[in-house]
């Protein structure tokens, strides 16, 4: 029941660790905790995927674990739950080379701290990217093993016997030859004291006890029975409650606004009014929203008022016949292509898309004279921080976030517009408010993922083998808001991710992005992000080279793949575990796609029925994937099971789309998520491999995407070249 | 107005609006929060509880339209028979993940389990197709609650 130790942890690990005399700059730092234990800070470098540019210069502190004195181990959790199952994941790495069991490992969710904090990935202190394991792997394992061999000492020294002869184990110190055996929460001071070891072995995979094993989720328990505390659960004493009314269109403004039939429902206390929102606070949600649909505004719609997803469409289309900044180039294409027998040509696009987590977005804050308290699940502690203080203008340190777990990220819960928004209302508010958005403001005020036109083109040899691959896009790039270091030249990593690193042999390969941000709607990071368009094109495009080539599509690509035995190898798999070549029902396909993206491979088959009406069902998903090393094989699972809806949602049914500036879906019904009836049957066949881990929370949901399209060619002969899957053009005639 | 309305058990009384969801009344006036917010329009489930035993969407039930019926929430079900074995069932599969509509998807399969020992893959469709999971754990829910009639039928 380790769901009652997740407590909102906020100002005390905030500080640096009182160092001890033996601390020293580098990795490591150790400290004595508050009680006499010991406490651990890591040192990681500011790696942002870019191993060569390490600095002793820039090492910083990253996490914390700390052995109290009743042997009690607790971890600040840098990175935050949302359902991908980190909570149980991350304990483990520390666990195996602590030697303790998961039981006994107890979390807190870390305070917003960039200099402690920061997921070495990413540089900020963020969960997104499928980067927690792979940023954890060497310096969480590395923590464990150096505590464990400081308490080893501190054991070996009140023995007075050589610290070798000593073992640990299941939370003790023995010493085999004579029996003895002391507790490590009995150990804490003294190791604390202890020097600390200028380098740990880690433990060989042979002798792993919890990585690869399929852990009980730790944090399952208090999910069954609805004690589990999400963010909109929170309610401070006094909180009241607001919802909120932003401007329909992207950069109106309020004009006028009538509340007096609000302001006479039971139960509403005030009503705010912003610049571009107003909200109602209330004593309740339910006279909130009463009160909120009681409210007459006459809205400013400003610049954006008669915009459509056409008119951005067409924007991104016109970009595309000028060259861009290259992305990646490989041979020469421009060559190759005038040598090649054929040349197929083809343009795709991929809509905006809504997250619809189904925690709606809230933050709760009570802000005070010299103070801004919030309450808050967000994938980016220290940026909602940075926020409040911006807006309030207090000092950082006078603003303290507890961060809940999140009922679901997906990529929203990385902006903190949300938190910004609650901040502003609760400026207006004596005492804690708590905001939380309707699901129709949640989906009409998203921050969506990109709309992208893309026009790629290849060049076949006699035999049908590419010989030139020509791929130039346009679109939003969300790192060059949120990550601006990282946007350079023109390009970002994560924008041209899964089009510049195809796992194909492509001699002549030439990629060119061009950014061209959309007026009117914001974008945002949305889960498998690049690779979620990125993939669709290219695999499908790869699938439409098959059939120009009048050959099979696993075949085809099994003959590219000699040169990337990992990627061939899953591939292989999927095929032979879905029965690829097997006959199957009229109107029924399978498709195919491979990937290696979020450092991953994977290869799906997708089987999708399509009826005389149209409408596709996808009916069973057979996904093959080599992750490196598995640490929690059940969450891998378990991640590809739920990316694969995920995707399979998007592909069939997500679309968010402008009319007059205003987006035109509202809730579940017009932004449809795929239900139980509609859900494939699913199998994963995971690859054994010591490689280093790869990501695994996004992974699956860009793979999925065009398998089903693919599969829809198989069974129909059409080939969907823009998204979501269009019903009408899948009809039987009669 | 003041409502008088049993939940778990329990008489509460509530002061509010006759028309106010009793959602609201559960999470924002008693502080009973294991019962989730989703949509408020009976499109996802989240907010599912049981009157008198049928799962009902309490973001679209007035607390007036509830009168002397009684209430089960989340906070409770475990006391049931068919709401623990779900939870087990639920628990030995890990089947949650961000687990923020999984207090509605056990409610909703509780009731399945309370009215139907033996739920086929259809009967599962239609009764657990009413609740949303964005983090797509339908495979593990359709498990799960295979397991539990399972139990249920050895009479465990």
């Amino acid at each position: 029941m380790i769901l009652g130790h997740l407590t909102s942890q906020a100002a005390s690990l905030g500080q640096s660790p009182s160092e001890n005399g033996l601390s020293r700059r580098g990795f490591l730092r150790v400290g004595a905790a508050a009680g006499g234990g010991l406490m651990l800070s890591l040192s990681l470098p500011f790696a942002n995927g870019q191993a060569e540019s390490r600095d002793a210069d820039k090492f910083v502190p990253n996490a914390f674990i700390r052995i109290d004195g009743d042997g009690r181990i607790v971890l600040a959790m840098p990175y935050v739950e949302m359902g991908q199952g980190t909570y149980t994941s991350i304990p483990m790495l520390i666990a195996e080379e602590l030697e303790v069991d998961l039981s006994q490992v107890r979390l807190e969710h870390a305070p917003p701290n960039e200099k402690l904090y920061a997921n070495p990935l990413l540089g900020v202190q963020a969960t997104g990217d499928s980067t927690a394991i792979r940023g954890a792997w060497q310096p969480l394992r590395q923590a464990g093993a150096t505590a464990k061999t400081m308490l080893v000492a501190a054991a070996a020294k009140r023995w007075n016997i050589d610290p070798a002869s000593c073992q640990a184990q299941n939370g003790e110190v023995l010493h085999g030859l004579t029996g003895r055996s002391i507790k490590y929460g009995e150990l804490a001071a003294d190791a604390a004291r202890m020097p600390v070891p200028k380098s740990v072995t880690l433990k060989q995979p042979q002798d792993f006890k919890l990585i690869g094993t399929p852990a009980k989720r730790l944090d399952t328990p208090a999910k069954l029975n609805g004690t589990a505390i999400y963010g909109i659960d929170v309610r401070p004493p006094g909180a009241k409650i607001a919802t909120l009314a932003q401007s329909p269109v992207f950069g109106g403004r309020v004009k006028r606004v009538d509340d007096a039939a609000a302001k006479s429902i039971k139960g509403v206390r005030h009503i705010v009014r912003l610049d571009d929102a107003v909200a109602v606070v209330a004593d309740h949600m339910g006279a909130a929203k009463k009160g909120l649909a009681a409210l007459v505004i006459e809205w400013d719609d400003g610049p954006h008022a008669k915009l459509t997803t056409e008119d951005i469409a067409s924007e991104l289309e016109k970009a595309t016949h000028n060259s861009g900044p290259v992305a990646q180039n490989i041979g020469d294409v421009e060559k190759a292509m005038a040598s090649a027998v054929r040349k197929i040509e083809a343009t795709y696009q991929v809509p905006f898309l809504a997250h619809a987590a189904m925690e709606p977005m809230n933050c709760t804050v009570h802000v005070r004279n010299n103070g801004c308290e919030i309450w808050v699940g967000t994938q980016a502690i220290a940026r909602a921080q940075a926020t409040a203080a911006k807006i309030t203008g207090l000092p950082l340190e006078q603003v303290v976030v507890h961060n809940h777990l999140l009922g679901g990220g997906f990529g929203r819960r990385l902006d903190v517009d949300g938190v910004t928004r609650a901040v502003q209302i609760a400026m207006h508010v004596d005492g804690p408010v708590k905001v939380v958005w309707t699901r129709e403001e949640d989906i009409q005020h998203d921050m969506y993922r990109p709309y992208w036109f893309d026009r790629i083109s290849a060049g076949l040899d006699e035999k049908g083998t590419p010989v030139a691959w020509g791929h130039r896009f346009a679109g939003s790039s969300v790192i060059a808001r949120y990550l601006p270091p990282a946007f350079k030249n023109g390009l970002d990593p994560d924008t041209t991710e899964g089009a510049i690193d195809l796992t194909y042999d492509l001699p002549n390969l030439h990629v060119e992005y061009l950014r061209v941000e959309p007026p009117g709607i914001p974008t945002a990071f949305w889960r498998s992000v690049g690779p979620s368009h990125n993939v669709f094109v290219t695999e499908s495009f790869m699938d439409e080279l098959a059939a120009a080539a009048k050959q099979d599509p696993v075949a085809y690509r099994l003959a590219l793949l000699d040169k990337t035995p990992r990627a061939k190898a899953v591939l292989e798999l999927a095929a032979e575990k879905a029965g690829w070549g097997q006959p199957l029902p009229e109107r029924v396909g399978r498709g195919v796609s491979i990937q290696f993206v979020f450092a991953s491979y994977l290869a799906q088959v997708a089987e999708v029925e399509v009826s005389r009406d149209g409408a596709a069902r996808v009916r069973r998903v057979v996904c093959a994937v080599d992750c490196g090393t598995v640490v929690n094989p059940d969450t891998v699972r378990a991640q590809i099971q739920s990316a694969i809806i995920f995707g399979a949602t998007a592909a069939l049914y997500g679309e968010i789309t402008l009319k007059d500036g205003r987006v035109e879906q509202t809730n579940f019904d017009t932004y449809q998520i795929l239900r139980m009836n509609e859900a494939p049957a699913i199998e994963v066949y995971i690859v054994q491999s010591s490689e280093p881990p790869g990501g695994m929370g996004e992974a699956g949901t860009s793979a999925i995407v065009p398998a089903v399209t693919n599969a829809i060619f198989a069974a129909t002969g059409k080939r969907l070249r823009k998204l979501p899957v269009d019903t009408t053009a899948l009809k039987q005639p009669p | 107005m003041a409502f008088a309305i049993k939940i778990n058990g329990n008489m509460h009384s509530v002061d509010v609006d006759g028309d106010t969801p009793l959602l609201w009344v559960l999470r924002d006036v008693l502080g009973m929060t294991g019962t989730k917010f989703g949509c408020g329009m009976a499109l996802c489930g989240a907010c599912t509880v049981h009157v008198n035993g049928a799962p009902t969407r309490s973001c679209v039930t007035p607390v007036d339209s509830i009168g002397t019926s009684e209430i089960t929430t989340i906070e409770a079900i475990g006391k049931t028979a068919a709401g623990a074995k779900i939870q087990k069932a639920w628990f030995d599969r890990e089947v949650v993940q961000c687990g923020y509509c999984q207090s509605g998807q056990i409610m909703s399969a509780t009731a399945l389990l309370a009215s139907n020992p033996h739920p086929t893959d259809s009967d599962i469709d239609n009764a657990m197709s009413g609740n949303i999971c964005r983090c797509g754990t339908y495979v593990r829910i359709r498990e799960a609650i295979k397991q539990a009639a399972q139990s249920a039928g050895q009479g465990g």
